[in-house]
């Protein structure tokens, strides 16, 4: 296989099939949660349930200042890995193109330097969160195999990107199709693994907010 | 004090060993009741964890002990299983995968095995549910993706109890609680004497049974025991704001121990009881005393665990004291100028959102009011919560946890402590005393008390 | 013009009797000077250092005249054109005119039974020495060679016939390296590339729709210097010539590494001639040299002109996405795909959770009361 067969084929059928098993993978997971339902309360409120889980669905993505004293290291890489991967994957022009040739849907995007820089971070970020997994006693005793899974796979995609925008590896078509055989098995396995987070933690942040704000606090 | 109150339980039957009757707990029965409990809110918090492990920070047996066995998550790690395998698309396609296919002879069958519970691990993860955990909910507000972590621990004590798996010390306060009306087994005629003592030392009534007063008044066991100065309090601000308010002889416990052995069956039976007597007695509110998870218990559980809202509202004395405070009906004459500071019981502030109410009443009777550092909905617990203080098991845990309050009250210094929660007032007492720090802890309903207009007490009374 | 080389009865090359190329350009009026120019960038082509430029011209102006055999099969001429359309007499042609092409459909006078018995002498004559000249591509062997015939003879068997004395294969043009046009899906005539077909001769493909004429003459210039072929890519294509990318050496770089891109055709950014990776320019995966040789004698190139680079020279550009899509595009339709899968998961999803939830609720069907006497006689 030639390195342009291989890129048509990530970009071409493989893509569409990690797409396929992404889009229906997370739907079910969703639906199967939401699905499941919560018992009527018949508590009277204190306060909104609705107000209080959609703040709290923002408010989780900043940290309270205890956690900020008691981890601090967790929550600066966590967010700048977490933000840099957001800027990367929504804000290169090559994805903006994509997700605009795939959703019809287009905004802004950054300079290439700029994520080029913000990628570069994401990347030391992300092997920072991986040796603390390692070294942290609560995070080594809590990690499962597929704790490291979902790391290496959202590593390999960075790292792939990276290679790829600076044409580490030739010829270009194969880095690209590298890069895009990645995001793929990313989508592949996101259903399927903790990566779901990237949507269910808002569900949860709701059902945590709704719960504590029908108590009258913002949680 | 009476020597009934001094042996709590002395008129119940010996311990009957461990032998289970016919149709008695078991793992298929404990298992049940964890299907029971799931919900949307737990699948979403299941499959949102990404082992971050900052839970840990927020659990003050974390903090103190260093032991990552006492990460809350962790802690759920059974219901996780049997959620992962029952509840989601990919467990049971894991589930028929490895029914239908020859895994052993691939070599695959580890992979798709996955971990069973079994009543094993209902056995080892008790400690871990009951001993390290107070129900406090700060990990709850710390989770980065929004686990509400202190929820699903009160669910997965659900299965605990069908499975047999429970502190002995629960067990017994649950059974008192239901055959003697208080989980310590004190009874009315124990309460009675103390009335006595409170009317004879005030010279004012205390109300009992009145029909169709304001509220009704319930009370801890605890309180009755430790600090009888609490009935004695509100006698006396009630008397003074003009209250119209009435004990009941059919049920004056207020506290739940079917929601901290994490029972709704136990809840529902003790919380019946409060709403007959309410009802009984055509009150239009019901106060639950100085202890935190009785306000939960009846105000936020109870509902739902007799599945019907209630014809009257239920207050935390705090909450009525405020009320009254802003009504102008209470009258206080000279402050404290000794610094004080509040220790806030999670069941009342972060998991009930009475925040403000006992900052408004410090600022009316103390002079030199400083908070902790993390008050509040952010506040630590003291670490005797959750049914910790009557699982004797847990002695040690218990005041390994307080360190972290401890810690608290050594950044700001207060000369005294003031709380409005029975059972974190004896632990702050018995913590602070075992590292012999002189501060004396006092409830606020007290403080509010002594400070009342003298000759605004004849008017209404 | 060419015209069909002597008949040689001996079947071996005269040299001898053949001018040399040096006397052949110097006869055409081609200087020293100009001479050795093309030698230096021939050099600076073929990434060798300058010092290497007289060895070129000294093995150039000995060198012997070549037989070329020129095949057109599933072609549109565009390569030949490239090749011959120059605007005054150049090096590149000259160097044409001094190779000994004796057969060329387009170009000989012959015609008819001549000009296949001209191409039959010259291999003839030139067994196992002559170079075969292929553009566009063919009918493979499973396909129906009636879609390309020549003098009734099919594209494949007069390959074949004519490749089995060849010293080597020169596949000019998209086309005959990677099947090109006539190979975009859905391939109606079940066209090949020659390297699909020829597997016992070197084949080096010059690849581009059409390819650089210097491209074309730089091969063959390099093969008539050192008498080997040069260095290829994993595409058989001379890396000397391939082995940058478009965009590597494209004078609009410096907007993609700033991030100013042209987003429509007509816009400030397409005036101010910023980047054209928005507009589907496959610069970034296309290896060629237009962007240091450019086109029309240097005037000027595609990316220069205002248009993205189409990937002309990459293996099956045609089907590679659109040409106005920008690289990270995927052909096909997503939307529809995502639409129905999107669909499907919310049904399943609802299965399975409705599934759960009737499962929590059975489980609140089974529910035994925990009483006080239960839990009394654990005690």
């Amino acid at each position: 296989m030639t390195a342009v067969e291989f890129l048509m084929l990530t970009k071409g059928p493989l893509f569409q099939a990690a797409l396929a098993v992404f889009a229906l993978g997370v739907l079910v997971r969703l639906v199967e949660i939401l699905a499941l339902g919560r018992a009527h309360n018949y508590a009277a409120p204190r306060g909104s349930a609705a107000l209080g889980g959609l703040r709290t669905m923002y408010k989780r993505f900043e940290p309270d200042p205890g956690t900020f004293k008691a981890a601090p290291f967790d929550v600066v890489v966590g967010m700048v890995w977490h933000i840099g991967f957001i800027v990367a994957l929504l804000l290169f022009i090559p994805h903006v193109e994509l997700i605009k040739s795939t959703f019809g849907i287009a905004w802004p995007a950054l300079p290439n330097p700029v994520v080029d820089a913000i990628t570069a971070i994401t990347i030391l970020g992300l092997l920072a969160a991986l040796v603390h997994r390692l070294a942290h006693p609560v995070k080594r005793f809590l990690s499962t195999p597929e704790d490291y899974l979902i790391w290496g796979v959202t590593f390999l995609v960075m790292i792939t990107g990276y290679l790829a925008y600076h044409r580490l590896i030739n010829p270009y078509p194969l880095a690209l199709g590298i890069h895009i055989l990645a995001a793929e098995i990313f989508l592949v396995v996101l259903p399927f693994t903790k990566l779901t987070h990237m949507f269910t933690a808002f569900v949860a942040r709701y059902y945590n907010g709704a719960t504590f704000g029908r108590k009258g606090v913002q949680s | 004090m009476t020597e009934a109150v001094l042996t709590p339980g002395a008129d119940l039957p010996e311990s009957s060993g461990t032998t289970q009757a016919a149709g008695g707990f078991s793992l298929a029965r404990g298992l049940n009741a964890l299907r029971e409990e799931m919900d949307a809110p737990v699948a979403s918090f299941f499959s949102s964890c990404v082992h971050c492990g900052l839970c840990a920070t927020a659990c003050p047996f974390f903090v103190e002990t260093g032991d990552p066995k006492y990460t809350p998550i962790h802690k759920l790690e059974p219901m996780r299983i049997l959620w992962e395998q029952e509840f989601t698309f990919w467990g049971k396609l894991k589930g028929v995968l490895r029914e239908k296919l020859p895994l052993d002879k691939l070599g695959l069958d580890k992979h798709f095995a996955g971990k069973q519970v079994t009543d094993e691990m209902l056995a080892e993860w008790e400690p871990l549910l009951y001993d390290s955990c107070t129900m406090c909910g700060r990990c709850s507000m710390v989770c980065p993706v929004g686990n509400d972590i202190q929820y699903m621990i009160r669910k997965a004590r659900e299965g605990q109890v069908a499975s047999g798996h429970s502190p002995e010390g629960l067990v017994a306060a649950s059974v008192r609680a239901v055959n003697t009306g208080s989980p310590m087994g004190l009874k009315w005629k124990t309460l009675d004497v103390q009335i006595r003592h409170v009317e004879q030392s005030t010279g004012l009534e205390v109300p009992i049974d009145k029909q169709g007063a304001d509220y009704l008044v319930l009370l801890s066991s605890m309180e009755i025991i430790n600090f009888p100065e609490y009935l004695e309090a509100l006698t006396k601000i009630f008397a003074h704001a003009g209250v119209s308010w009435t004990l009941s002889q059919q049920c004056f416990e207020a506290t739940n121990a079917g929601i901290q052995i994490g029972s709704k069956d136990i809840a529902a039976v003790l919380v019946q009881r409060v709403v007959d007597a309410a009802e009984a007695l055509d009150v239009k509110n019901v106060i639950s005393p100085e202890c935190g998870h009785a306000y939960t218990a009846i105000r936020w559980e109870g509902p739902n665990a007799i599945k019907r809202a209630y014809p009257f509202k239920v207050f935390h004395i705090i909450e009525v004291l405020d009320q009254l405070r802003a009504d102008g009906r209470i009258k206080t004459e000279g402050r404290e100028d000794d610094r004080l500071s509040l220790h806030d019981p999670c069941n009342l502030a972060r998991k009930s959102g009475v925040i403000q109410q006992q900052r408004n009443l410090m600022d009316l009777v103390a002079e030199n009011f400083v908070d902790l550092k993390e008050h509040g909905k952010m506040q630590w617990c003291c670490g005797a919560g959750g049914g910790v203080s009557s699982n004797e098991r847990a002695e040690a845990l218990k005041l390994a946890a307080f360190k972290k309050k401890k810690a608290q009250i050594e950044e700001v210094e207060p000369d005294r402590m003031v709380t409005m929660c029975a059972t974190c007032r004896t632990q702050l007492e018995e913590g602070l005393e075992e590292f012999t720090m002189d501060i004396p802890v006092i409830g606020l309903t007290e403080l509010i008390a002594d400070h009342l207009v003298e000759s605004d007490e004849g008017t209404h009374a | 013009m060419v015209t069909a080389s002597p008949h040689r009865p001996d079947g071996r090359p005269a040299p001898a009797r053949q001018a040399t190329l040096g006397e052949s350009l110097r006869r055409n009026g081609v200087s020293r000077r100009g001479f050795l120019k093309f030698c230096a960038a021939t050099a600076s082509m073929m990434a060798l250092p300058p010092s290497m430029a007289p060895a070129i011209a000294a093995a150039l102006e000995s060198a012997r005249r070549p037989s070329v055999i020129w095949l057109s099969f599933q072609e549109c001429t565009g390569c030949t054109e490239s090749l011959t359309r120059s605007f005054s007499p150049t090096v590149e042609n000259l160097i044409l005119d001094t190779i000994s092409l004796d057969y060329h459909h387009t170009l000989q006078a012959a015609a008819g039974d001549a000009a296949e018995h001209a191409r039959e002498a010259a291999m003839h004559a030139n067994a196992g020495e002559y170079l075969v000249v292929v553009d566009g591509s063919l009918p493979g062997p499973g396909a129906n060679p009636g879609y390309s015939t020549i003098a009734g003879i099919s594209n494949y068997d007069m390959l074949m016939e004519t490749v089995a004395d060849a010293a080597a294969v020169i596949a000019v043009g998209s086309c005959a390296a990677f099947g090109g046009l006539p190979k975009a899906s859905p391939n109606p005539s079940g066209a090949v590339a020659v390297q699909d077909l020829v597997k016992d001769k070197p084949v080096i493909n010059v690849s581009g729709c059409p390819p650089l004429p210097m491209v074309i003459t730089g091969v063959l210039a390099q093969y008539l210097t050192f008498g080997k072929l040069p260095e290829l890519d994993q595409y058989n294509r001379p890396l000397a010539f391939f082995g940058q990318s478009i965009h590597d050496r494209c004078y609009r770089r410096p907007f993609y590494d700033k991030g100013l891109f042209a987003e429509t055709f007509d816009d400030e950014g397409a005036k101010k001639g910023w980047c054209l990776y928005r507009l589907g320019c496959k610069g970034p995966m296309t290896y060629n040299a237009c962007a240091t040789m450019k086109w029309n004698g240097g005037t000027s190139w595609p990316v220069e002109a205002g248009a993205p680079c189409l990937g002309c020279s990459e293996p099956d550009f045609w089907d590679a996405g659109g040409f106005y899509d920008a690289l990270s595009v995927p052909p096909g339709n997503s939307g529809d795909m995502l639409l129905a899968a999107g669909a499907a998961g919310v049904a399943v999803g609802a299965g399975v959770g409705l599934l759960a939830r009737s499962q929590a609720k059975g489980a609140a069907k089974q529910h035994q009361t925990v009483t006080a006497e239960e839990l009394e006689q654990k005690l």
